[in-house]
C-alpha cells in the first residue's frame, strides 16, 4: 500500500500540512442525507451495492446538516424550498462544499417557470455541477471525484 | 427570494387543539429535510409526550408547476414533463398521458405497442415497489433490504436504458404507440430478469415477513377500515390492504390488460403490515403479467400509421414527400386535436393515476390536470397517525408509499 512504502522502516512521513489536511478532507467527506426529487433516487442508487459510493469514504450520509460537509442538491429547488435549503447550508460547519446534481439544480432544467429556482447557485455557492436529467450514478461519482480534485488544490490562505 | 416566516402560535390556532395553547401538548416540526419523510414533506406534529395528537401535513415544497408548464408546449413536447412528476413511475406517467391524448384524437395503438407498454409499465411497478420496500424497511431500521432492493432495481433500469437510452426519464411511450421497436436484446434481458426476481422476492420476504422486530413495528399500526378508505378516496395498495379489490387493470382495463390472467391481492387488516404484504404480492402478479405478455408478444408495427398525429418512420422521410411534410408539420406546429375534454386513468404503483386533458382545438393543451394517487393517499395520514407514537408515524408514512413529486407536481 502507498503509505507503507512511503514510511519505509523509519516510522516517519514528511508531508505539507496543507496536503495532509486536504487529503483527509477528501477521504472522509460526509454528504448530507437530503434528497429533493428524481435525482435523489439516483443518489440512492449511487450509494447502494452496485455503485458503492463508500469507496470514496462517503458511505456515511448524515441527516443533520451540523455533521455533514457536503451538500448534494439532488433535484429541483422550488421557491418554497429555497429558504429552507439556504438555512440548511448555513447550519453546515465550515469547510463545506455543494454539488448541484442534475439539470434542475444546475440551471432549472426543463422547468423554466414560476415555481422553480433557475439554478441553485442563486441560493448557495456551488462547487461542482453535474449534468443529466437525472445524472447516472457514474456521473455523480465523477462529480464527486472532480470535487476531490478541487479540494486537494485548496490553500489555507484562501480559507482565511 | 422569500424568507422563512416565523409563525406565532396564534396563527396556527385553527390547526391544533386547545391543549397546545396552554403548553400541555408540544408542537414539533418534522421535515422538510427529514430522512423518513420520503422527500420534502413537512409535518407539524402536536405531541402528548410521545403520542401523536395531531399531524398536519404541509406540502408544496416540490411544486414544480408542471401542469401549467405543459400548457405552453405542444402535445408531443409536453410529454417530457410528465416523466418528472411521479419519478418512481416514469413510464406509467407517460402511459397515462398518452392514453389521454389517444382518447382525445381517437388513435388506435397497434397490439405490439400495447404489449410493450404493458411489459414496461409492469417492470416499472416492480421497480417502484422495490424502492418502496427498500426505503420503508430502512425507516423501520432494516438496513440490508435497501441494498438488496437496489441491486434488482439496477437490472430493471438497465432494461429501460436498453429500450430508450435513459434509465429513469424514458419518454419511450408516445401518443400512438412507442418511440421505436424494442432492440433484439430486449427479450433475453427481460427473461433473465424474470428468472431471478421470484427467488429474490422470496429472499426479501424471508428477511422481513416473520422478522419479530419488523412485525412489532408494523402489526396493528395505522389501521383503516375498508369503508373509510373508500370514503377518503384511497386507491392502490393502500386501499386494497383494507379489503376493497379496486384495481383499474381489472375494473377499467386499458392497453389489453383484459387478456392477461392475474389476481388482485387484497387483505382485510388495513394496517402497515397488510400494505406490505399486498405490495409484495403485487410484485409477483406483475411478474405473471410480464411472463404472459412476453409469451405472446405479437409482431407488427409499434406506432399508429395515422400520420396526422404520429410522426412517420425516419426511413420514409428520404423517399416520400408526404412523410417529409408530415414530419415537418408535426415537429414545428404539432397537431390540432378536436375540441373537447377527456379523462384517462391507469393503475400506477400508488393507485389511480388519472390525466384530464382539455383541448381548445389548438396545438397546445388548454388545461392538463393529473389526479395523482399520492395526493389523495396522503390526506389519510393525520387520521392514521392519531394516537400512535412518533416512531410509528415513520412506519405509516412509509406504508402509504407517497412520492412528493407526485403530490406537488
Amino acid at each position: 500500500m502507498g503509505v507503507e512504502q512511503k514510511l519505509g522502516n523509519m516510522g516517519v512521513v514528511t508531508v505539507k500540512l496543507e496536503e495532509l489536511v486536504n487529503w483527509s478532507r477528501t477521504n472522509a467527506m460526509w454528504p448530507m442525507l437530503f434528497g429533493l426529487a428524481c435525482c435523489a433516487i439516483e443518489m440512492m442508487s449511487a450509494q447502494s451495492a452496485n455503485h458503492d459510493m463508500s469507496r470514496f469514504g462517503m458511505e456515511l450520509m448524515r441527516a443533520s446538516p451540523r455533521q455533514s460537509d457536503l451538500m448534494i442538491v439532488a433535484g429541483r429547488v422550488t421557491r418554497k424550498m429555497a429558504p429552507v435549503l439556504r438555512r440548511l447550508y448555513d447550519q453546515m460547519p465550515d469547510p463545506k462544499w455543494v454539488i448541484a446534481m442534475g439539470d434542475c439544480a444546475s440551471c432549472g432544467g426543463v422547468f423554466n417557470n414560476y415555481a422553480v429556482v433557475q439554478g441553485v447557485d442563486e441560493v448557495v455557492p456551488v462547487d461542482v455541477y453535474v449534468a443529466g436529467c437525472p445524472p447516472r450514478p457514474e456521473a455523480l461519482i465523477h462529480g464527486i471525484v472532480t470535487l476531490h480534485e478541487k479540494v486537494r488544490g485548496e490553500k489555507f490562505k484562501d480559507w482565511a | 427570494m422569500t424568507q422563512i416566516q416565523e409563525v406565532s402560535l396564534d396563527e396556527i390556532r385553527h390547526l391544533v387543539s386547545e391543549r397546545a395553547m396552554t403548553g400541555e401538548t408540544m408542537l414539533l416540526n418534522m421535515g422538510p429535510q427529514h430522512p423518513s419523510t420520503h422527500g420534502v414533506l413537512r409535518l407539524l406534529l402536536e405531541l402528548d409526550g410521545e403520542t401523536v395528537v395531531n399531524c398536519i401535513p404541509d406540502i408544496g415544497f416540490l411544486h414544480t408547476g408542471i401542469e401549467k408548464n405543459m400548457e405552453s408546449k405542444t402535445y408531443q413536447k409536453a410529454e417530457v414533463m410528465t416523466d418528472r412528476m411521479d419519478y418512481m413511475n416514469t413510464v406509467g406517467n407517460n402511459f397515462t398521458y398518452c392514453l389521454a391524448v389517444e382518447k382525445l384524437v381517437g388513435l388506435d395503438v397497434p397490439p405490439r405497442a400495447q404489449a410493450i407498454r404493458v411489459i414496461l409499465a409492469e417492470l416499472t411497478r416492480i421497480q417502484s415497489h422495490l424502492v418502496w420496500l427498500g426505503t420503508a424497511a430502512l425507516d423501520v431500521a432494516a438496513m440490508s433490504v435497501f441494498l438488496y432492493c437496489f441491486r434488482e432495481r439496477e437490472q430493471i433500469l438497465d432494461i429501460m436504458e436498453l429500450v430508450s437510452g435513459q434509465r429513469m426519464m424514458t419518454t419511450y411511450i408516445r401518443p400512438g404507440g412507442v418511440w421505436r421497436d424494442v432492440p433484439v436484446e430486449f427479450e433475453a434481458a427481460v427473461r433473465d430478469f424474470l428468472k431471478i426476481i421470484p427467488k429474490r422476492i422470496d429472499e426479501y420476504e424471508a428477511l422481513l415477513s416473520k422478522n419479530p422486530l419488523f412485525l412489532d413495528r408494523c402489526l396493528g399500526i395505522g389501521v383503516i377500515s375498508g369503508e373509510e378508505a373508500i370514503n377518503r378516496g384511497l386507491t392502490g395498495a393502500t386501499l386494497r390492504a383494507s379489503g376493497p379489490d379496486y384495481d383499474l387493470r381489472k375494473f377499467a382495463p386499458y392497453s389489453g390488460y383484459e387478456q392477461y390472467d392475474f389476481d388482485v391481492p387484497t387483505r382485510t387488516e388495513g394496517d402497515v403490515y397488510a400494505r406490505y404484504l399486498v405490495r409484495m404480492e403485487e410484485m409477483r402478479q406483475s411478474i405473471r403479467i410480464i411472463e404472459q405478455a412476453m409469451a405472446k408478444l405479437p409482431l407488427g408495427p409499434v406506432r399508429s400509421n395515422n400520420y396526422k398525429f404520429v410522426p412517420p418512420p425516419r426511413s420514409e422521410i428520404g423517399t416520400s414527400m408526404e412523410a417529409l411534410i408530415h414530419h415537418f408539420k408535426l415537429w414545428t406546429e404539432g397537431f390540432n386535436p378536436p375540441k373537447g375534454a377527456v379523462y384517462a386513468a391507469t393503475e400506477s404503483p400508488r393507485g389511480e393515476l388519472g390525466c384530464f386533458l382539455e383541448s381548445d382545438g389548438g396545438p397546445k393543451p388548454y388545461r392538463v390536470h393529473f389526479r395523482t394517487p399520492s395526493f389523495d393517499n396522503l390526506q389519510v395520514l393525520p387520521r392514521l397517525s392519531q394516537g400512535h407514537f412518533v416512531a410509528d408515524l415513520v412506519a405509516i408514512i412509509g406504508s402509504i408509499d407517497i412520492v412528493l413529486g407526485d403530490i406537488d407536481r
